[in-house]
């Protein structure tokens, strides 16, 4: 009886072990998957649209007669939205982290840790209705625009999202600082402050450039509060108080009128690759930075 | 000896990636000897042990040369899960699971596809008994085995080594954190068990060795020095080092 | 020389408190907006009644319903595959180049932007396999998109087990997959839920994936299959903010609130059984 149910029981060994091979190699074949894709249908595009044109037209028309696809533009919307974002987040961020992990008492820790976490779970399209009904009006009124909807109303709710990345990663690298390092400061006669600027901070330097570069992804690949709070205008824009399209927008808020198999649709798909690579970078440099600290 | 040794290593060679672990051990082992191995730190004695039950199959540098042979037969290749139930574990720090004392006991059993509630009362009663502990513990076997103190664990872990039915079983400095009473409790044991296994004690106490065993060996920077009946190797060893690290002069 | 030293740290730490407050302290201003300006509007018939007028009045409950079914497709097609991930990344997986691939494939999963998952979505499961625009196109592309999640959280559920239980097991002659299922899984179980937890509240609450693969602006019956189209609560969100006018803003905020207290619930729900996971931890 025992023969029979080992026999039994070995396939079912192999059956699991077998699956779970595949699960782990799964996830490569779905990351090649999203890219293969993303590249049919957007390389289509450039049968009919040079790649020049493309990348450099300033003027993105879809649905004129004939249409242009110039990103340009909305290249231009992203970069504004993103840099904004990023000198208001990284700073604030990083702060942040400093603070929850070396300087908060331990309950406060705790209970800061669960806000930044909760922040990081609100949803974008309620993050980007909150900001579209209290945020825009105000940047209208203190900026005296003729509308709130702007390049920079997008970017001070983006830095929000990316906060949430920026501190936890940060934290986590200031964390792996092995504590003798900092002791052995304090027991020179350093004080807290000149421990954590002087050795801690030097120690956790490559985490947290991992974190802003994770916080730089989170931001660039943000759609729904960007389209609600920057108005969604494809041009060229002068100034961070003007409305810009960033190219997330574009996609969510085009794709719906689109024809299947029309150049615009190739178009979005297209928008679709740059955005994965730029990811896919990011994500490279971020694992670079986090892997050379681990020696 | 005269008939089959139960356990021969022969020129047996372990390496942990460059690490040189064990250097051409040979050695006999008879059927229901207590075995003692004493011996400094990183000696291989622990690397001996594990190479008993394939252990360090585990270790992903683990390499080997030479061979093992159980009961006449290579262990190399026979199917290691089986041969882990022949040649059963004790290790250093007492590791009951996470979850009462009959499923500590039960657990290897279990796998094997017992199920039958009768039968593992039995077990559980029966090695509960041998180790020692049956009486501290009969009334609170749904109790988590963790709650045990230190001694109590190790006997658990005894018992639960015991119900897989091995010939031969391993002991890892068994009683390194222990009291001096769960260690003679441990020790008592093991003169019982003599009747049914062969056993191999690695212990950093010389004295424990020369209580238990009936021969000891002492291994020295992954070589086997010597070895001899214990009452010899402990009161006219032939090396100078044996003799040393006995007295205490050096490990 | 040392009291100077000492003033600056003052200083910069009471710098470093600001900087926090100036993330911790909008959530609650966030939360505290959403609730003073939605709770009026959440009734019994808001929460169960199909909305009328153009979505003007009414209520909200088929997107509850589409949201709750994309959340369970999710889940369905994302958990397992991302627990036997998880095993096959602490157990299984070698000390070499492919598994270094299969960690950065998932950090890239994580990192791949929303409206790129749609993209993805649309062009495999909505045409290629020609689901159309479905719950079951819905959820493959929300599964895909929470799978990091589930993986990360329970990977680190996995390694959290210590080393010695596996040890035990496999010397009591268990294989290596009944040690799995019998020494470590089980205890890693809690850390799991977590993961589980926080991937259904990320399904709940993105937009971009939904909006070409499963999103119905308005549907006058609740999806009868997983062929059909769904509304959900994020869209319904964002469509009545700017795609609807003269929506009352009492119905908007209601629609936000219920989105919210759905998504946070779940994450304080998450938080809470890993802190307890944690101080159980007896090993």
């Amino acid at each position: 009886m025992h023969e029979r149910g080992l026999s039994l029981r070995r396939f079912k060994e192999f059956v699991i072990e077998s699956a779970i091979y595949a699960s782990g190699v799964l996830v490569i074949i779905f990351v090649v998957l999203i890219f293969l894709f993303l590249a049919k249908e957007g390389l289509a595009l450039f049968k009919t649209v040079s790649l020049s044109e493309f990348f450099f037209g300033k003027k993105w028309y879809p649905i004129s007669e004939p249409p242009q696809f110039g990103i340009f533009p909305l290249f231009l919307g992203s970069l504004l939205v993103t840099l904004g974002a990023t000198i208001i987040s990284v700073p604030v961020g990083v702060a942040s982290a400093i603070y929850i992990a070396e300087v908060a008492p331990a309950r406060t820790k705790e209970i800061l840790k669960s806000g930044i976490e909760l922040l990081a779970a609100i949803p974008s399209v309620v993050l980007g209705f909150i900001g579209m009904v209290t945020l825009v009006p105000l940047v209208k009124t203190v900026f005296k625009l003729p509308t709130g909807l702007t390049a920079f109303s997008g970017a001070l709710v983006l830095a929000f999202m990316a906060m949430p990345t920026i501190v936890s990663i940060a934290e986590d690298a200031l964390n792996a600082v092995p504590r003798r390092y900092k002791e052995a400061a304090l027991a020179l006669g350093a004080t807290r402050w000149q421990a954590i600027w002087r050795v801690t901070l030097r120690a956790a330097s490559s985490g947290i450039v991992a974190a802003i570069m994770l916080g730089i992804g989170r931001v660039i690949g943000e759609t729904m509060a960007v389209m609600m709070m920057t108005g969604n205008a494809a041009r060229i824009p002068h100034s961070i108080f003007n409305p810009v399209r960033t190219l997330t927008a574009t996609i969510a808020a085009e794709m719906g009128e689109t024809v299947q198999g029309s150049d615009h649709y190739f178009a979005l798909f297209a928008i679709g690759i740059i955005l994965f690579i730029i990811s896919f970078i990011i994500n490279l440099i971020a694992d670079f930075a986090l892997h050379r600290k681990r020696l | 000896m005269p008939e089959t040794p139960k356990i021969h290593a022969d020129h047996l060679n372990i390496w942990f990636g460059p690490v040189y672990a064990l250097k051409s051990l040979t050695l006999k082992i008879a059927d229901k000897e207590i075995l003692g191995i004493i011996g400094p730190a990183n000696s291989g004695k622990s690397t001996f042990l594990r190479a008993l039950n394939r252990l360090n199959d585990l270790n992903p540098k683990f390499r080997m040369e030479g061979s093992v042979s159980i009961d006449g037969k290579n262990i190399n290749e026979s199917d290691a899960n089986t041969l882990r139930k022949k040649v059963g574990m004790v290790f250093a720090l007492p590791t009951p699971l996470p979850v009462s004392i009959y499923e500590n006991i039960v657990y290897g059993v279990r796998r094997n596809g017992l199920r039958n509630k009768q039968k593992l009362d039995g077990i559980v009663e029966t090695t509960l008994k041998a180790a020692y502990l049956w009486d501290e513990v009969k009334d609170r076997l749904q109790s988590p085995g963790m709650k045990l103190s230190g001694g109590q664990q190790q006997r658990l872990c005894i018992a639960r080594t015991l119900a897989v039915e091995p010939d031969i079983i391993l002991y890892d400095e068994p009683c390194s954190g222990l009291d001096p009473i769960s260690t003679a409790k441990i020790e008592e044991a093991m003169f019982r068990f003599k009747e049914k296994y062969t056993q191999i004690l690695v212990t950093n106490n010389t004295k424990q060795a020369a209580r238990v065993s009936d021969r000891t060996a002492f291994f020295l920077m992954g070589e086997m020095l010597e070895i001899d009946v214990t009452e010899r190797i402990f009161t006219s060893p032939s090396h100078q080092r044996t003799n040393d690290y006995i007295s205490g002069r050096f490990g | 020389m040392k009291i100077s030293a000492h003033i600056t740290q003052k200083i910069v730490f009471t710098i470093l408190l600001l900087a926090t407050l100036v993330v911790i302290l909008p959530v609650l201003l966030i939360i505290f907006i959403i609730v003073r300006d939605g709770i009026g509007a959440i009734s019994w018939e808001f929460l169960t009644a199909m909305p009328k007028m153009g979505m003007r009045s009414g209520g909200i409950f088929p997107a509850i319903i589409g949201t709750l079914y994309l959340v369970t497709g999710t889940l369905i097609f994302a958990l397992p595959l991302g627990i036997l991930s998880a095993i096959y990344l602490t157990e299984y997986a070698a000390d070499n180049v492919l598994t270094r691939m299969v960690k950065f494939a998932i950090i890239n999963l994580a990192g791949v932007p929303s409206v790129v998952y749609g993209l993805f979505g649309l062009g495999i499961f909505v045409v290629f396999l020609k689901f159309g625009s479905s719950i079951l196109a819905g959820s493959l592309t929300l599964a895909i998109m929470v799978l990091p999640v589930i993986v990360t959280t329970s990977k680190e559920a996995l390694d959290s087990v210590p080393q010695s239980f596996r040890e035990v097991s496999r010397s009591l002659g268990a294989t290596k997959w009944q040690t799995i299922r019998h020494a470590v899984l089980p205890h890693a179980l809690p850390g799991i839920l977590t993961g589980i937890i926080l991937a259904v509240s990320r399904a709940a609450g993105e937009t971009a994936p939904i909006l070409f693969t499963v999103a119905a602006f308005y549907l006058p019956r609740l999806p009868q299959s997983i062929f059909d189209q769904a509304m959900a609560l994020p869209y319904h969100l964002y469509v009545i903010s700017t795609q609807v006018p003269n929506v009352e803003v009492k119905i908007r905020y209601g629609t936000a609130l219920v989105l919210l207290v759905m998504v946070l619930s779940m994450n304080f729900l998450a938080i809470v059984v890993r802190s307890q996971f944690r101080k159980k931890q007896k090993w």
